[in-house]
């Protein structure tokens, strides 16, 4: 698409770029599945994590891998330049020399924008602290088109809505295709102020609620997020609302036929392995998603189209 | 010689900046950048009675005609101020401060966990809207609608 440069947020982007996004990773599924492609054969993927990934990392390694390009790593932070004290603006300006796209993910909100003024190659966000997680939105919205509809969605939102960056995002996406939005979480973890004053700003229908009970008959999504250890400023703090929602079979009894629940992943507790066998769960699904939806967004990146 | 003329003398050439919100004048030397090591001669009055805003402080900065860019950061912390250019005991130029769409390097960013409070090498950089004043940053997207003067670098 004409100036797809880097992958930042979501904000960035029209309800028509997203669906540009979304059908070409319909049109590129095949290839994560049984048949191979070198569409990107010649093309050199850096992936910068300096937090833990596994769907991410992985998903971005096969999708490359899976259209005929190469990947290169940087291991662990503990043994790159990174533990020897270099900024991520001098690691970022050595490697854009080495590859043609480079995945990042830090643990500071807007390093990806930083990222970005340095960078002469395309850089994709894949996670900067507490903020955008603008891939993961993609493959949700995916998900969401592939499995239910994304026009005028009753969407629930829950769990740790306040650090929880994924949703952030996936509220902002939602907006653009008239969702009605419930956020449902603990009073500690609600959304940020601003990030409901943008939504609201967008025409969107948003509720806040603190019981899970009450919403589940009603709409057609319910994402589970989990509550994040590591962004608590203390243990206690943790402690006070870890294990809050826990979504079983039993609260399945009376949901629409229809209900999909959706997950990041990793799943702490938030899930019981009874809903897995029900029809409604879709969080593996959502993984897989995520290899077309980042091969959609490498070859157009790339320019590969 | 009246009361008013002798408090705040005129200047020759320079600028004066008025109807500052009262108590601000020393955040205006801030954002202006003008420190005890600076060279210029200037003038502050603070808490002096104004028919338009009730009370208002002033700031004179002789010779140095301070440019668009400088003045309209006062809008932040300030936005009822105006800007008298003067030459030659005249004044050749008035206008309000306007709001900049950007600023640079002129306040902290509050979230502690934003690249731009690192030691990479980035100046804050914040995108601008009004009424009331609201400041999002252009890298983490945080916003500072209230006490902006507090968050001064």
């Amino acid at each position: 698409m004409p100036g797809l440069r880097h992958i930042i947020s979501m904000k960035e982007l029209s309800r028509e770029d997203i669906e540009r996004i979304l059908e070409k990773a319909r049109e590129l599924e095949r290839f994560a599945r049984k048949e191979r492609s070198n569409m990107l054969e010649g093309s050199v993927l850096a992936t910068l994590f300096y937090e833990p990934s596994t769907r991410t990392r992985l998903s971005f390694e096969t999708a490359m891998k899976r259209l005929g390009g190469e990947v290169i790593d940087m291991v662990s932070k503990e043994v790159s330049s990174a533990a020897k004290g270099e900024s991520l603006a001098d690691t970022i300006r050595v490697v854009d020399k080495y590859a043609d796209v480079i995945v990042l993910r830090h643990p500071k909100e807007g390093s990806a924008r930083m990222a970005a003024e340095f960078s002469s190659v395309p850089i994709i966000n894949a996670g900067d602290g507490a903020g955008h997680h603008p891939t993961q939105t993609r493959l949700d919205l995916y998900t969401i088109m592939r499995v239910s509809c994304l026009e005028g969605l009753n969407i629930a939102l829950a769990g740790d809505l306040k650090y929880g960056r994924t949703v952030h995002s996936l509220a902002y996406a939602l907006s653009l295709f008239g969702a009605n939005i419930t956020l449902v979480s603990p009073k500690q973890l609600r959304i940020p102020e601003f990030i409901k004053s943008d939504l609201r700003a967008r025409g969107i229908g948003i509720r806040e609620t603190e019981s899970l009970e009450s919403v589940m008959n009603e709409v057609d999504v319910l994402y589970v997020t989990r509550i994040q250890r590591e962004r608590f400023p203390d243990h206690e703090e943790y402690m006070k609302v870890a294990g809050v929602y826990r979504i079983t079979g039993k609260l399945l009894d009376g949901v629409r036929d229809n209900l999909i629940i959706m997950h990041p992943l990793p799943r702490i507790d938030e899930i019981a392995p009874d809903v897995d066998r029900t029809k409604h769960a879709k969080y593996f699904e959502q993984a897989f998603y995520g290899v077309p939806v980042r091969m959609a967004l490498l070859s157009m990146l790339l320019e590969a189209e | 010689m009246r009361e008013k003329d002798v408090r705040v003398l005129p200047i020759r050439n320079g600028t004066v900046i008025d109807h500052i919100t009262a108590g601000q004048a020393l955040n205006v030397l801030k954002i202006l950048g003008i420190t005890d090591k600076s060279n210029s001669v200037v003038s502050v009055a603070m808490n002096v009675p104004s028919s338009v805003i009730g009370t208002k402080d002033i700031v004179k900065v002789e010779d140095r005609e301070l440019i668009e860019d400088e003045v309209n950061r006062i809008s932040l912390i300030s936005p009822k101020a105006t800007i008298n250019i003067i030459r030659g005991y005249e004044v050749v130029m008035k206008h309000r401060v306007e709001l900049p769409a950007r600023v640079d390097g002129v306040v902290k960013c509050v979230n502690p966990n934003c690249i731009s409070n690192t030691s990479e090498p980035v100046v804050s950089k914040f995108l601008v809207s009004g009424k009331p004043v609201m400041l999002r940053c252009a890298y983490c997207d945080y916003v500072i609608s209230e006490n902006i003067a507090a968050h001064l670098i």
